[in-house]
């Protein structure tokens, strides 16, 4: 299942300790932009009093990573959605696919990449959190086992009957993510897709996809067959017309057609 | 007609309004293309993180492939159905075609963010992804394309043999395009298989990839007759009627299935009550429709008009518009809710589209005056008598 983080809504004081910490581990230029950029992989937005947290869900079956044709986007079995700048052509078929709407464009160079949270993936492998987990100081942001934050999730939910909707977003979204959030407010109003499918995006064009050896060999066979017929009554029309064709190779009980 | 034109009129070729409406296209073309790649694409395009896809994919991209379908429906038609009556309009089809999907690749080539990396498709591969297939299918079937055409050129330098070769190889070659169009055609509709929270319910169908199939056959028919149209004002050609009105019939079949099958997916999807509460994609949806299906469906099902050149052009013409409505309609008007922001195509995102389609036309213009694309040679340079074409 890998590693995850959960945010808590209820928890976030909107210090922005994570977003500047997102920078300077990433290394990415300017300040902490509103919304989300190329440039700030994660932001605090404000909403119904509370501050939500945006960044990568990091997918279990990502949308990403299913549609990019170069597999620049791939799902790591520790839990993050890694980019391959280096294979990336700009197809941006990514950002229009993804389900939450995440990965974003250098518009403004003429050699652009993609910019999305990687769940820092270059420190998970040296077995530390998440910068922005690590520089949160509620706590609103924690780092873990998947199953653990869906454990720890749930108690919270559970102890406190009331305090929180009873739903873990991200569990089943787009097929569930590694990222789950958990508010007191429900999370359309927190301005996250709530109409998400439980089945991930990619299932529905891989029912079309993995058809298609099969769809050529039928079409070849069909197409071939119906060269075969109309030549073959071309044939035989001309054999008929050239006195029934009796000098033929035995093709004699095809005449009558 | 023709020899008598191309003795009286001199062959060199004569610059008129048209070739300077294309320098001027071709020339804003090249400075938009220069500022794109030394400033990047958010300096032409209003492309941005909400709309990342805009008029480059959702018309160079989607209609031009489209509208090249003219090439893989007649070649299977003579070649497969061994309708050989329709040989003569085969070969212009083919160059149509063929332009069409050089015209996609410029495209790309502008609209990719590093377009330099555009073979990385064929070094790394992900079978899962649509694109994928789309990006490989395009490539070999321009490739096929190239080959069906060459004969022309091969004839042209007096290279027979390889001609004859091809001329051998037609079946099988015919029926790996008809293969490659078939899948990529309808592959460009499951592109948007995967944004069912994002397309507005009026487009999105999980019979999108059919639904693109069949609408381009009925374009591309469409494209077929109103080129031959534009060639015969262009080279005062004869317009073949005997073999456009039984086209014309084709292309009301596949109009009338797709504008079922469009029907059909509203319903599945229990749209129909933001087309008539006049929504902005309900009124979008409302002059596609009718411009584009139930009114070249009706004037094209009477003989009478279709047999007439004119109401036949306007029949064919309404079908290709109909055809690029729904594309754009697919590729833009149905992700601007999802996407929380409208978007316009900026003024030199519609240049580049205008000048690649300039560009494509004044090819064929060479081509049919170069080499023998027509049945009776190439047509004559001259285009002054017709003064207005």
């Amino acid at each position: 299942m890998g590693m995850g983080l959960l945010f808590d809504a209820t928890r976030c004081i909107g210090c922005g300790a994570c977003s500047s910490a997102c920078k300077e581990q990433n290394k990415l230029p300017g300040k902490v932009e509103e919304a989300l950029t190329a440039y700030t992989w994660t932001t605090v937005q404000e909403r119904e009093g509370l501050n939500v947290r945006r960044l990568c869900m990091h997918c279990e079956v990502p949308t990403c990573a299913s549609v990019c044709p170069v597999g620049a986007l791939k799902k790591t079995p520790e839990g993050p959605v890694v980019y391959d700048a280096e294979r990336c052509m700009g197809c941006r078929y990514c950002m229009m696919a993804c389900p939450f709407e995440i990965p974003k464009y250098q518009w403004d160079r003429p050699v652009p990449v993609v910019g999305k949270c990687i769940m820092c993936a270059g420190r998970l492998k040296e077995g530390k959190p998440t910068a922005c987990a690590e520089a949160c100081p509620a706590e609103a942001t924690i780092f873990g086992k998947k199953e653990d934050l869906i454990w720890e999730a749930r108690t919270r939910i559970r102890q406190k009957p009331g305090a929180y909707v009873d739903h873990i977003y991200g569990l089943t979204e787009a097929g569930g993510t590694s990222v789950l959030m958990i508010s007191n407010v429900p999370f359309e109003k927190l301005g996250l897709k709530s109409n998400l499918p439980g089945e991930p995006p990619a299932m529905k064009t891989w029912q079309v996809l993995s058809n298609i050896p099969d769809f050529v060999a039928v079409w070849a066979v069909f197409l071939y067959g119906v060269h075969w017929i109309t030549a073959r009554r071309e044939e035989v029309a001309k054999a008929t017309a050239n006195g029934n064709g009796r000098n033929g190779q035995g093709h004699g009980r095809e005449d009558r057609s | 007609m023709n020899t008598t034109l191309a003795t009286l009129a001199p062959r060199r070729f004569r610059p008129g309004f048209w070739t300077a409406v294309f320098v001027v296209l071709f020339l804003a073309f090249c400075a938009v293309a220069v500022i794109r790649y030394t400033k990047g694409l958010g300096a032409v395009t209003n492309l941005s993180d909400q709309f990342p896809w805009g008029l480059w994919i959702g018309f160079d991209l989607l209609c031009g492939v489209g509208l090249a379908a003219g090439a893989f429906t007649l070649t299977a038609v003579v070649h497969l159905f061994n309708l050989h009556r329709f040989e003569p309009i085969v070969r212009p089809t083919i160059l149509t075609g063929f332009l069409g999907y050089a015209f996609v690749i410029v495209a790309l080539l502008l609209d990719l963010g590093q377009p330099w990396r555009i073979w990385h498709a064929i070094i790394y591969w992900n079978t899962h992804s649509v694109m994928f297939e789309v990006a490989w299918c395009v490539m070999l079937y321009t490739t096929v394309l190239a080959v069906e055409f060459s004969p022309v050129v091969f004839e042209y330098f007096g290279f027979h043999t390889p001609a004859k070769v091809i001329h051998r190889l037609i079946t099988p070659l015919v029926i790996l395009g008809v293969l490659l169009s078939t899948l990529h055609q309808s592959s460009l509709g499951s592109l948007y298989l995967i944004v069912p929270s994002k397309l507005h319910p009026l487009w999105y169908s999980p019979m999108l990839p059919v639904q693109f199939y069949i609408s381009a056959i009925g374009a591309g028919i469409g494209m077929v007759i109103l080129e031959s149209y534009l060639s015969k004002r262009a080279f005062h050609r004869h317009l073949e009627m005997d073999l456009l009105e039984p086209l014309a019939r084709g292309m009301v079949m596949a109009l009338g299935i797709f504008g079922l099958m469009r029907l059909q997916g509203i319903a599945r999807n229990h749209a129909f009550g933001t087309i008539t509460n006049l929504s902005y994609e309900g009124r979008m949806f409302l002059v596609e429709f009718a411009l584009g299906v139930l009114l070249p469906v009706a004037l094209m099902s009477f003989r009478r008009l279709r047999s007439n050149p004119d109401w036949l052009v306007g029949g064919a013409f309404l079908a290709v518009l109909g055809f690029v409505m729904n594309r754009l309609n697919v590729s833009i008007t149905g992700m601007e809710a999802a996407s929380g922001t409208r978007y316009l195509p900026s003024a030199m995102e519609i240049t580049v589209s205008l000048g690649l389609v300039a560009i494509g036309m004044a090819v064929f213009a060479f081509a049919v005056r170069t080499f023998s694309v027509f049945p009776d040679g190439p047509v004559a340079g001259a285009k002054e008598p017709s003064g207005r074409s």
